[in-house]
């Protein structure tokens, strides 16, 4: 394994292994069972992937609960915290719309080091971004109250997505393509959601490309504490 | 789905029935063999056996249980050495569910998968049949459910809610 492909599939392992734990948060405080059920079940999918992607790598264990958080080589939209549940959504919107898109051209190349996954997960990824999208529709074509904050929480997140399109190495991507496509699909759901597509930045100099390179946001060590307290308590613990 | 037909030995053969027979941990009714995610069994050497799985999800827990029910199950038969080793390629597909394993997911409360042909969420609109009144006018309650592989619906005829294996 070159490590190039090491470094593809610990950036691709590491977006769903942080946005799959930021989702099973959720877990006792989601709004109906039923949400609770769905974004558990989004969760387990992503941690799925992880498993494969960080195997590649090394020992998923290691690699999950014993680096430190400038090791983790995720973009910082997954790690945002959950905020209110329309903040999840929009997280959710962005993240799938790109995996989604992404996936699906790493499993065109049929004989890549990643189109096996790829053709497996976007299958449920397709899942995962149908889910956003109709919750994005309701919520953002529904109450004053609801349409407010989920146009609030697509503008907060807007930018953390230019970092999504930031090349890595290792994937034979058209990252502009995957961009173009991208921002299409996720302005025809907001549209129809009649949420006006923010106008800010999509990234700040600070952030572009930070969490490819292992610089990330304030809440990211406080999730990651979280994440790996048990393990690093109880080394080589098992049930 | 067993491939790699074509080369199996009598060996091979007898082995893989008696992998394919091992019942679903989640769904007991449905069988390996039934629910396609057993991709092939080669014999290595004398009492050396490498059985190749396909996960339905990629993060589906129950892999773990069939993998050690089948190396339960070859060892009882004398194979003295078992590796399970899973398979992403090509993807598993609900098409890969034979009829018996349908009949058999309908029988026990769950509508089964509608057929296929290409990738991504079936539009709602298609009929699902109630699998208690057989009603088709029912209603999608949430895409997800009790496990990543189905979505729950309620029958507006009977009022009852009841588990769809969802197409992928």
């Amino acid at each position: 394994m070159t490590s190039t492909v090491n470094a593809a599939a610990l950036a691709l392992g590491d977006d769903a292994l942080v946005l799959s734990h930021r989702l099973g948060e959720w877990a006792g405080h989601a709004p109906v069972l039923e949400e609770e059920v769905a974004l558990a079940n989004i969760a387990l999918d992503l941690l799925g992937q992880a498993r494969v992607l960080l195997s590649m790598v090394g020992d998923e264990d290691e690699l999950a609960y014993l680096r430190e958080e400038r090791a983790f080589r995720n973009v910082q939209l997954v790690e945002q915290p959950n905020g209110d549940f329309a903040h999840t959504i929009a997280r959710q919107l962005y993240f799938s719309t790109y995996q989604r898109l992404l996936y699906g051209r790493l499993a065109a190349t049929g004989d890549g080091d990643f189109a096996g996954l790829a053709a497996k997960a976007v299958k449920e990824v397709a899942y995962h971004q149908d889910h956003a999208e109709q919750w994005t529709l309701r919520l953002g074509d529904g109450t004053a109250e609801s349409h407010e904050r989920m146009r609030r929480a697509c503008a907060a997140l807007w930018r953390f997505t230019g970092e999504l399109f930031q090349p890595v190495e290792g994937l034979d991507v058209d990252w502009r393509e995957l961009e173009a496509d991208w921002l299409a699909s996720v302005t025809a759901v907001l549209e129809r959601a009649t949420i006006t597509v923010p106008d800010g930045p999509r990234t700040g100099a600070w952030s572009a490309g930070a969490g490819r390179q292992g610089l990330h946001t304030e809440s990211f060590g406080r999730m990651l504490a979280e994440m790996q307290h048990l393990h690093r308590s109880h080394p080589g613990a098992t049930w | 789905m067993v491939t790699g037909a074509t080369a199996m030995t009598p060996l091979e053969e007898e082995l893989s029935r008696l992998a394919g027979s091992v019942p679903d941990p989640e769904l007991p009714v449905l069988t390996l063999e039934e629910l396609g995610v057993l991709r092939g069994v080669h014999v290595l050497s004398s009492g050396r056996v490498e059985v190749e799985l396909t996960p339905t999800y990629t993060g589906c827990p129950a892999i773990e249980a069939m993998s050690s029910d089948i190396e339960r199950v070859l060892r009882e038969h004398g194979v003295a050495e078992v590796s399970v080793v899973t398979v992403l390629s090509p993807a598993w597909s609900t098409d890969d569910i034979s009829a018996e394993g349908r009949r058999k997911l309908a029988e026990f409360g769950i509508a089964p998968p509608r057929p296929q042909g290409g990738t991504g969420p079936v539009p709602v609109t298609l009929a699902i049949r109630c699998p208690r009144c057989g009603s088709t006018d029912t209603e999608l309650l949430s895409r997800f459910s009790s496990t990543a592989c189905k979505a729950l619906r309620r029958c507006t005829s009977c009022r009852e809610p009841f588990d769809h294996f969802k197409e992928l």
